[in-house]
């Protein structure tokens, strides 16, 4: 057991390094917000201060948010995160029930075809995604983004989905058969409204990689009508790299939706990240 | 990783008491997940596989067996960006593996510490960086680093390290070694939330048992925790290596299509880019970027074999 002196010190060198590395975690990205509202002068002359009075300018987000299509770009991003997600997670419900529930003759290998996916990126058949949209005139739309990330996100969801479904219980399942219903009926009226929380946190770790994603939307949807926020932000800090102003309202303007969101979440996710991966 | 294949009794159960000749219902459950998979997935994977042994536009394709292969790796210029790309890649990810791995390991062991206040709150704001975008991450060290705004070189000299300040994703012998510390700052969470289970899941009572016998602190961690730990460690070795070699968007938005200087940032990701797209004055190749895309393919999947075969066999898993 260790006495109460020694306790002490070790906390503090315990809080010192957790700390060291929580100010390196935060400090770039408090740096770009507070000067996102400074002056052009104030950036420059005094970048760790905080904006006073006199340095308060605002112009950058006027010219993001005026000039900009941030809007379009954000609806855009919304539209294709959520429909994927909507896919990915029905869809690989319904297919990690099959899998779970009834034994049939093509069971294990339908198993491990879907968990090949887990292991190779999607990203690799890029060549033939692309030629393939240009075969059903899908460029440039959101329809190939969605198409793309739900079959991306369908390897786990299947995955953490069907480790959940082991714990319903069959006795209810039967129940529900023995009172006539069909096995449709089972699946959405008993099973999925006792998976909600498995179905969160699929969706809170699948939903980073598709909303931060910079591939597909570079590759398969770079039209004006269809970029991403991922995307127009890219293009626009590309664009207005000297527009100190601009470059870091647009950085605010990108982060904040997401910190927002990951304060409300955190705790979902973080243990969403663990029940998923530690059995 | 084992794909479920529980079989549930009662439904067997039932299944042998009414024999019906097709049940259509499985069809249907996973009839949309098998399609869109499948269509979206496995088959431009497949035909990308294919696309690397033809040559020609669609209409007049040709098979040539492992001509392509023989090009990319034959060319003097297209075999020293390819192996420049593989070099740096594998660089990429050892710095992945000597820094995020190790930072995972303390920052879970110290989160799981027991009575530790504020846990939750370091844990919250040490994950935050991983919800961002490469593309943000990118640029918010960019403006950084950059000698133009002044903040590191300022920080430098405060510290007493002026003469050590450079252009540090301008130059060739730093720029890899930069953007590999960046892409740590923006990893770390997950590697870091997964180490942190897996210490919480030890149970109290071996903890309790070393402290009888008089192992505690430092020397806990060390001959208790840390055992218990190498599976995950593996956990995270091979997603990091999947990750890192279709990775893509960090050095796309740092340093460009070109991904400079000198291309010294050149990783696998980029390069398929660049050879399926172009950039600037070459013209883009379908049939070499199938091709890279075929290599990467291998790469990953050989990786990701030899890690089943024969890492993870050897990790002892202790049934706690």
């Amino acid at each position: 057991m260790l006495s109460a002196g020694k306790d002490f010190r070790r906390n503090i060198v315990v809080h010192a390094v957790l700390a060291f590395f929580t100010l390196l975690a935060l400090a770039p990205i408090v740096l770009i917000v507070i000067n996102a509202f400074k002056s052009r002068q104030a950036i420059f002359s005094a970048p760790l201060a905080l904006p006073t009075a006199e340095t308060f300018d605002i112009s950058g987000f006027v010219a993001v948010l005026g000039g900009g299509q941030f809007g379009s770009y954000f609806a855009n991003s919304m539209i294709v995160t959520l429909t994927a997600l909507a896919g990915a997670i029905l869809f690989g419900a319904m297919a990690a029930f099959a899998l779970s529930e009834y034994r049939f003759r093509f069971n294990t290998v339908t198993g491990l075809f879907f968990t090949l996916g887990l292991m190779v990126p999607i990203r690799l058949g890029t060549v033939a995604i692309l030629g393939m949209m240009q075969g059903a005139d899908l460029v440039n739309t959101r329809t190939a983004l969605i198409l793309v990330y739900i079959a991306q996100g369908l390897p786990v969801a299947i995955f953490v989905l069907t480790e959940f479904m082991r714990t319903v219980s069959a006795d209810l399942k039967n129940a529900g058969r023995v009172d006539g219903l069909s096995e449709y009926e089972v699946f959405f009226w008993l099973v999925l409204p006792l998976l909600r929380p498995a179905m969160v946190s699929v969706a809170v770790f699948t939903m980073i990689p598709i909303w931060n994603d910079l591939w597909f939307p570079l590759i398969l949807a770079p039209g004006e009508e269809t970029k991403t926020l991922t995307l127009g932000a890219q293009v626009f800090l590309g664009q207005y790299v000297t527009d100190w102003n601009s470059v870091l309202a647009a950085l605010s303007l990108s982060i904040v939706p997401v910190l927002a969101l990951y304060l409300v979440f955190s705790r979902g996710l973080i243990r969403g990240i663990t029940a998923g991966a530690v059995k | 990783m084992t794909t479920s294949m529980a079989l549930d009794s009662s439904a067997l159960g039932e299944a042998q008491a009414v024999r019906r000749p097709v049940r259509w219902h499985i069809a249907v459950f996973l009839a949309p997940a098998l399609l869109v998979y499948t269509a979206v997935m496995v088959l431009p994977l497949v035909e990308t596989l294919r696309l690397s042994f033809f040559q020609g536009a669609d209409a007049q394709q040709a098979f040539v067996g492992l001509e392509n292969f023989r090009r990319l790796l034959g060319d003097e210029r297209l075999a020293f960006h390819f192996w420049n790309a593989l070099r740096n890649n594998a660089y990429f990810f050892a710095i992945h593996m000597a820094v995020m791995v190790p930072l995972a390991i303390l920052l879970g062991a110290l989160l799981s510490l027991p009575r530790l206040r504020g846990s939750g709150f370091y844990r919250t704001a040490i994950f935050m960086p991983t919800m961002l975008s490469f593309v943000i991450a990118a640029f918010v060290w960019r403006l950084i680093l950059s000698p133009l705004w002044g903040i590191t070189p300022n920080f430098l000299q405060a510290i007493g390290l002026g003469s050590w300040f450079t252009a540090y994703l301008g130059k060739e012998p730093y720029a890899l070694t930069t953007l590999g510390f960046i892409s740590v700052w923006k990893e770390l969470g997950v590697p870091m939330v997964l180490m942190y289970a897996a210490m919480l899941a030890i149970p109290n009572e071996i903890l309790e048992a070393a402290e009888i016998d008089g192992i505690t602190g430092i020397g806990q961690f060390f001959r208790i925790k840390l055992p218990l730990l190498w599976p995950t460690v593996g956990v995270v070795a091979i997603l990091t290596f999947v990750s890192n070699f279709n990775s893509f968007d960090l050095i796309y938005t740092s340093q460009g299509v070109s991904a400079g200087p000198n291309y010294s940032t050149d990783i696998l990701g980029t390069l398929l880019y660049r050879t399926f797209f172009g950039a600037q004055l070459q013209f883009g190749d379908p049939h070499l970027g199938a091709t890279i895309a075929a290599m990467m393919f291998l790469i990953i999947l050989s990786v990701v074999c030899l890690y089943l075969f024969f890492v993870q066999r050897r990790l002892v898993r202790y049934q706690l």
